[in-house]
């Protein structure tokens, strides 16, 4: 107990705030060692907060409303991958395109939906399991997506680090002519990653509106997309360290929101700019010094690809 | 099956011409999504595109044209610049109100001096907040190798929180009875940005603008600098043997780009919006990213891109008073101007060819 606040529900609570964070970022980590960079995770996943909130509410179930924003935010990345790998257009350019159109027509589809509450999101049901003084409340107490954003984590570590599916995707992001070159369809692989970041950046973003928030305000986001790019950065490409930085910027959202609360002595407004000022800062150490994250980056991020022969 | 062929260099034709197909597919699928809605989309996009210009209250729209073009322009500007070199500022919104609050917090430390030089000097604070705050990105990008990217976009968000500080805190007019915002500036003659030419909408942001697209296409087509700018964003290393140094080319457009915000940022909140308020910024810092591409990165292309812009920002609240359309459709509207123009841009550097059959791909 430090300050009036309970380390258990904080780390929680830190759970639960870092998983919207970690499951664009896993998606966007595949994504990028494909060799892509979208800047759009912003705009997708604000159209799966409001996909899946739309579905939610009508059909009442939040599971279908978790698969509507999977679907939203992967529709609206079709429309990066027609941009970048069919029309060859800059990919930062068409990623802030996305976020810009993104942001407008969730808020356009949304108007009818603010102040509406959300069906409940349960936890999982662990049993006696949960009633464990510390460990029941940090491990045991969540709902499904805690758990899924974890397994998500795991399975593309596996995937990418055991599978030839992997292998090949890696291939794709490191040299796409030499993939070219091996017979491999780079550009109908990178439309797939592409298609997996946006279904993860909408599942964030339904978990958002769903379960953090729960319900639906303009640009319900804040920039959670773009701190998921940031922790893409930091995880310098590793789906391990993604969870490490999603976990930490979580625990800084959750510590400064529980500082707020506890009325301390530092004003609302320093805590509240506090995450991204940290992500600045973790940035700047990440990408100083000899431990260069830029060496690790694939080396063909952000380049397209145009098969000439 | 169609195919694309890489043009040896880009089409100059179709580089004039995408911006004009891009607005008329813009119409097009904006008309279906204005019908999905409900609305005519006809009525729509003459509400929108037309009558601002030529219909009954035109007479009054036509002055607001600039004043919202103004700062779109001035924006605009300063980020093509980066841009063209492959550095990639996304943070005018930041830099714009950064720019908005130094100058104002001149002008109101100084109230109720009336001197000419006030209003000179918070032009100047202005464009040195902006400038300000795009050198966090420059220096940590030059010193440290930080993404730049990710940086100017997460102190958006931090100059918000200082907006609302300013406006809550201190800034705040202290004869406001509590009310957040500052003082208002159309009652303190020596800091207001009046109009010039109130007809035509001209206040000094206007004027502003149109000298810096001036300065702008003077640099990049008759000055080494302009050549510098151009040659890194076309061929990075080609420029590095040509003796550009990268660093200095970061730190001298992102600061153009700040100071042009901040610029931006001070006219607006001394001319139309009147006072510091916690939501006087109306995202100009990110619709000058279209309109930037809007006039393909050139400054008279620029010009025009920003006018169009804030047609459609006038016409979008005509069509929201008189139609009932959602503001949000504009937004929606605009940013997938950006989409068909980037796809458009295909045609500016491949041809499109029927490949024969059976050939291996």
């Amino acid at each position: 107990m430090f300050g009036g606040i309970d380390p258990a529900l904080l780390i929680a609570s830190l759970m639960v705030a870092s998983v919207p964070i970690l499951l664009a970022a896993v998606g966007e980590l595949v994504v990028e060692k494909a060799g892509v960079l979208n800047l759009g995770v912003e705009g997708m996943m604000i159209m799966g907060a409001i996909c899946g909130f739309i579905t939610a509410v009508e059909t009442g179930s939040p599971t279908l409303g978790f698969l509507g924003g999977a679907a939203g935010g992967a529709a609206l990345s079709l429309l990066f991958a027609a941009l970048t790998q069919v029309m060859q257009a800059n990919q930062v350019a068409s990623g802030l395109a996305l976020t810009l159109f993104g942001l407008g027509l969730s808020s356009l589809l949304g108007q009818n939906y603010v102040g509406i509450k959300p069906p409940h999101t349960g936890t999982v049901p662990f049993g006696p399991l949960a009633d464990i003084p510390f460990l029941g409340r940090v491990v045991f107490g969540h709902d499904p997506f805690v758990y899924l954003s974890i397994i998500a984590v795991a399975a593309v570590w596996a995937f990418l680090k055991f599978s030839r599916g992997g292998l090949i995707l890696r291939a794709v992001g490191e040299s796409h002519d030499a993939a070219h070159a091996l017979g491999y369809k780079v550009v109908r692989i990178r439309i797939l990653a592409i298609m997996f970041g946006g279904a993860m950046a909408g599942l964030g973003g339904a978990y958002l509106s769903l379960v953090r928030v729960p319900q639906w305000v303009d640009g319900i986001t804040a920039g959670a997309g773009w701190i998921a790019l940031a922790i893409v950065v930091f995880a310098s490409w590793k789906p391990w360290r993604a969870l490490l930085g999603a976990w930490l910027f979580g625990g800084i959202t959750v510590l400064q929101l529980n500082l707020q609360a506890a009325q301390v002595g530092i004003p609302v407004e320093y805590l509240s700019m506090s995450p991204y000022l940290i992500t600045i800062l973790v940035l700047v150490l990440m990408s100083s010094g000899r431990g260069k994250v830029a060496l690790n980056a694939p080396a063909c991020l952000g380049q397209n690809f145009h098969a000439a022969r | 099956m169609l195919k694309l062929e890489k043009r040896p260099s880009p089409s100059v034709m179709w580089s004039r011409a995408t911006p004009v197909l891009a607005v008329a597919l813009t119409m097009v699928a904006g008309g279906i999504m204005f019908a999905v809605l409900g609305k005519n989309p006809f009525e729509a996009i003459r509400t929108i595109f037309w009558d601002p210009l030529f219909g009954e209250f035109a007479f009054y729209l036509r002055g607001q044209l600039l004043v919202k073009a103004g700062p779109l322009i001035l924006i605009a500007v300063g980020l093509s610049l980066g841009f063209r070199a492959g550095i990639w500022n996304i943070g005018a919104e930041g830099q714009y109100i950064m720019g908005a609050i130094c100058g104002a917090a001149l002008g109101l430390a100084v109230f109720p001096t009336e001197n000419r030089l006030i209003f000179p000097a918070m032009v100047v604070a202005g464009a040195l907040g902006g400038w300000a705050w795009a050198m966090i990105p420059a220096v940590l990008k030059t010193r440290f190798n930080t993404n730049e990217i990710l940086v100017s976009l997460m102190l958006v968000y931090v100059a918000q929180t200082v907006l609302a500080m300013a406006s809550t805190g201190f800034l705040r007019n202290p004869e406001g009875m509590g009310f957040p915002g500052s003082r208002n500036f159309s009652g303190y003659a020596a800091a207001r940005n009046g109009f010039l030419w109130e007809g035509a909408g001209l206040h000094w942001g206007g004027v502003m603008a149109l000298a810096t697209v001036v300065a702008a296409y003077v640099l990049l087509q008759r000055h080494m600098l302009g050549f510098q700018i151009k040659l890194s964003g076309q061929a990075p290393r080609a420029a590095r043997y040509a003796g550009v140094q990268p660093e200095r080319l970061v730190m001298l457009c992102m600061g153009v780009a700040g100071a042009l915000a901040g610029m931006a940022g001070l006219f607006e909140v001394t001319g139309p919006a009147g006072q510091i308020s916690i939501d006087f910024n109306s995202g100009y810092g990110f619709t000058a990213i279209i309109v930037a591409f809007l006039g393909r990165l050139n400054p008279v292309g620029i010009l025009f891109a920003g006018l169009l812009m804030a047609l459609t920002y006038i016409g979008g609240e005509m069509a929201s008073t008189n139609l009932g359309l959602p503001s949000a459709a504009i937004q929606a509207f605009q940013g997938m101007l950006l989409f068909f123009l980037l796809a458009c841009d295909l045609l500016t550097n491949f041809r499109i060819r029927l490949a024969k059959k059976g050939e291996a791909r």
